[in-house]
């Protein structure tokens, strides 16, 4: 087991480090920092003063090397249009983005786990089709679209929700929270659906065909056979086997709901992480996108681990496997 | 103890009492991108220095209608051509209470000289300043400068003593090698303003600064500044009401605006003029066809570019009626345009056919045209519809469009100046048409720093000549007369392609008025609401 542990780590460092360089890399050509730094009449000398003093001058693994040391001890340098430490804005960032994820996640298992049931019990109804129907606007749909359809709807047309920005949040320590207050509450709604609706659709759609297959298999037939009421068949029996890879897909799919919130969080001005990320790509402000990149590798990177390891401790083959 | 209750609440009643605006009015709004620093010497940049002039000042500020009206200074006068008496502006206090006075002026003149600032040609425009008393300065210009109180509009004052305090005595620079100093995140200005919390890229609420010298129009006492980025999201935070004011709009959602209820799409002309620059300064042209020669070099080819080019169809189709074709490179607003050169080029691509036939090129022949993609109302647009005006007289012209970023580093000097055809935008920061002929007309010269956003290089001695004369000649109508003369000489040769100045697009609650500036600045002293 922990042999096992050790060299997964050793793996993932491999791909982080993979991920670092070719993030750090790709910056080189993405466009100059510093003719966004500064304005029309600066002078070419103190352009090129700007960018020895950045160290943009040097040799490029000397960058690379420099960063990968400061970045392993969480430091990503100072922005370069805030001026402020970039883990310092993530920090004030990654409270508004975990949060959204969050509430999108509950979201989608919530909604999605009993559509998907319900869709596979009763496959002809009415309702069923009409789910199957919507689910499809949720999988087609662009999520720029879909938020700004919400923003219009909710926001502009009813007027019942905030069209942008997280509301009135409440700082605890440095985390905040917008889970207290009523603005912050209601500015969550429309961008925690945003985001939901793939995943939720997704779900759906894979409780219902892995519920179909098992209500189909031998198990389920014998149970029904014993005179098991319907209930307990359906939901202890039928869902538990289903389960299996949803919970993989979920786990997978948290990893997804935080990187893919940029789009959500653009379309409704939401202060977290993907907004940083997108301002920084216009600005081409590279410490700030170096860091995300990083990090959002990284988030992959432990979701990933911590789901072998599960499948190392469910799957007795794995164990048998690496024992010969 | 009670009579110290007492004696409070008499005070507070008077204060009240003496306070016009007695309740609060919040004005909201959106623009498209984020102040990045608070620090006034920190970027030149005009959304930046346009919107921190709420909270600092300088001697001299634009009234409505941006004409020069005395700020921190009362009057001025020159006592010879290189030297100029302020008379400084008595009881004014800056938001922290400090008073303001000659020290103030010369701190900050010193503090945009500083290793970090973005402001050294603003503060280069002056030599020297001396004390006379506290609210007397001589200053002295390097050469005879008619246009200083222009320059240094923008320049704005800042507390010594404050920065002395939180050791802010040298500009922010905009590098971010460093975390900044405590001026980029705080403000202390003279302004009608006062930062109360600033949260980049998410939030900025500022206060009346109830100390305020002037009388001003505006009963705003609280103003929250919140940037959105998707044109979209910001349109639609106007209609929702959450906002009473956004900008930019996108020209495609006025009528949108205009059909909604409770608010309206404000355009105006912008005083940036919009043209295409062609490279006449390499022996061969880059990304074309012509080998060993250079056809920009030729006027007739010049000419012919310019005839190819319909004007009045741009405006129509891609601008909605909205921008105004341009004859000349600076737009009306500006201190030197010249009303005999308002008509563009005509367009007439008969005659461009046979002058390109007259230069040799019968047939055309192939170039790239550089054009930012997110930098300039619909610049792209703009650059694709003159590549299919070009091809209807032959000229095959293969669009090269990047975002603004990329651009930049590619065809500014930094780039060396890669490109022999591009698009490109100018406001002179001085609102003065010298700032245009000696950024973008006189013949480059890296050494002196002359000519360097003249990324074609057109060169004529003659307009070199009026513009160094330009630069120091005080009398005002000898100096319209050479830039006159500059612009008229420019225009026959077909130095550049002038296209239009394009519109200021807001977006208005009918909640409350605002004051549209031509160089797309709010200025929180006209916000009134209703």
């Amino acid at each position: 087991m922990i042999s096992f542990v050790i060299k997964r780590l050793l793996q993932s460092v491999f791909v982080m480090l993979a991920v670092a360089l070719i993030a750090f890399s790709m910056f080189r050509y993405i466009g100059d920092p510093v003719s966004n730094m500064v304005g029309q009449d600066t002078t070419q000398a103190e352009r090129e003063a700007l960018a020895e003093r950045l160290g943009l001058n040097d040799p490029f693994f000397m960058q690379f090397g420099r960063f990968v040391v400061k970045a392993a001890q969480g430091d990503f340098g100072i922005s370069y249009k805030y001026r402020e430490p970039v883990s310092h804005l993530i920090e004030q960032r990654l409270a508004a983005t975990l949060e959204l994820s969050f509430v999108s996640a509950i979201l989608a298992l919530a909604i999605g786990i009993p559509a998907g049931v319900y869709t596979a019990l009763r496959p002809r109804g009415l309702l069923s089709r009409a789910i199957m129907t919507l689910s499809l606007v949720g999988v087609s749909l662009p999520t720029f679209l879909i938020g700004i359809l919400l923003i219009l709807f909710f926001g502009v047309i009813l007027r019942w929700l905030p069209t942008f920005g997280r509301g009135d949040v409440v700082a605890i320590g440095w985390w905040t929270t917008g889970f207290l207050t009523v603005s912050g509450i209601k500015s969550l709604i429309l961008p925690a659906i945003t985001l939901a609706l793939f995943q939720m659709t997704l779900i759906m759609r894979l409780v219902r065909a892995e519920m179909l297959e098992v209500l189909r298999t031998d198990f389920v037939k014998f149970a029904r056979a014993r005179g098991l009421p319907d209930r307990s068949v359906h939901f202890i029996h039928a869902l538990k086997n289903t389960l299996v890879p949803v919970i993989t897909i979920t786990g997978l799919q948290l990893g997804s709901l935080i990187a893919f919130a940029i789009i959500t969080e653009s379309v409704f001005q939401w202060p977290g992480m993907g907004l940083l990320f997108i301002q920084a790509i216009s600005d081409v402000d590279i410490p700030i996108m170096a860091a995300y990149l990083v990090l959002i590798a990284f988030f992959f990177v432990i979701i990933n681990m911590i789901v072998d390891i599960l499948y190392y401790m469910v799957d007795p083959r794995l164990r048998a496997d690496n024992a010969g | 103890m009670k009579l110290r209750t007492g004696l409070f609440a008499a005070v507070a009643a008077v204060a009240l009492a003496a306070t016009t605006p007695v309740q609060a009015k919040t004005f909201k709004y959106a623009f498209q991108g984020d102040l990045s620093s608070l620090d006034p010497h920190s970027l030149n940049e005009s959304f930046l220095l346009g919107t921190l002039g709420n909270i600092y000042e300088g001697l001299v500020l634009y009234d409505d209608q941006m004409n020069i009206v005395p700020g921190l200074a009362v009057s001025w006068k020159t006592l010879t051509p290189t030297t100029w008496e302020f008379k400084l502006r008595e009881g004014v206090k800056f938001h922290g209470g400090q008073d303001f006075t000659a020290d103030d002026v010369i701190f900050s003149w010193q503090r945009s000289l500083s290793e970090g600032s973005d402001q050294k040609v603003r503060g280069g425009s002056m030599k020297n300043i001396t004390k006379v008393d506290d609210y007397t300065i001589v200053v002295e210009t390097p050469a005879p400068n008619p246009i200083l109180i222009r320059d240094i509009a923008l320049l704005y004052i800042m507390d010594k003593e404050w920065s002395e305090e939180h050791g802010t005595t040298n500009a922010t620079s905009a590098t971010g090698t460093d975390k900044g100093n405590y001026a980029n995140l705080n403000a202390n200005g003279t302004g009608p303003f006062m930062v109360e919390s600033h949260q980049a890229d998410v939030k900025t609420v500022m206060k009346r600064h109830e100390g305020y010298w002037k009388e001003v129009p505006s009963n705003v006492t609280e103003v929250i500044f919140t940037p959105i980025k998707e044109a979209p999201t910001r349109v639609a935070a106007l209609i929702s009401g959450e906002v009473d004011m956004v900008y930019p709009v996108p020209v495609q959602d006025w009528d949108r605006l205009d059909g909604a209820d409770g608010v309206s799409a404000l355009a105006g002309p912008e005083a940036r003029s919009i043209f295409l620059g062609m490279d006449q300064g390499r022996d061969e042209l880059l990304y074309s066809s012509v080998k060993g020669k250079n056809p920009f070099k030729d006027q007739r080819v010049r000419a012919a570019f310019a005839h190819a080019i319909n004007l009045e169809a741009i405006k129509d189709k891609i601008m909605r009626g909205a921008s105004s074709p341009a004859g000349q490179m600076v737009a009306p607003q500006i201190n030197g345009y010249v009303p005999e050169l308002k008509e563009p080029y005509s367009y007439d691509p008969e005659m461009s056919k046979k002058l390109l036939a007259e230069a040799g090129y019968p047939d055309g022949f192939e170039i790239t045209l550089d054009c930012p993609n997110d930098r300039y109302f619909n610049d792209e647009k703009i650059c694709q519809a003159v590549t299919s005006m070009l091809a209807r007289v032959g000229v095959k012209a293969t669009l090269n469009a990047m975002p603004k970023s990329k651009y930049f580093g590619k065809i500014l000097e930094t780039g060396g100046f890669d490109t022999s055809f591009y698009m490109l935008g100018w406001t002179p920061g001085t609102m003065d048409a010298e700032n245009t002929l000696s950024s973008l007309i006189v013949c480059q010269d890296k050494e002196n720093k002359k000519g360097l956003f003249n990324i074609g290089n057109y060169c004529n001695k003659r307009v070199d000549e009026l513009t160094a004369a330009v630069g120091s000649e005080t009398d005002q109508d000898k100096r319209n007369a050479m830039i006159k003369e500059a612009f008229t000489i420019l225009k026959d040769e077909v130095g550049y392609l002038p296209i239009h100045e394009q519109p200021i697009s807001w977006g208005v609650s009918d909640k409350v008025t605002v004051n549209q500036r031509a160089d797309n600045i709010l200025d929180y002293r006209y916000v009134v609401v209703n």
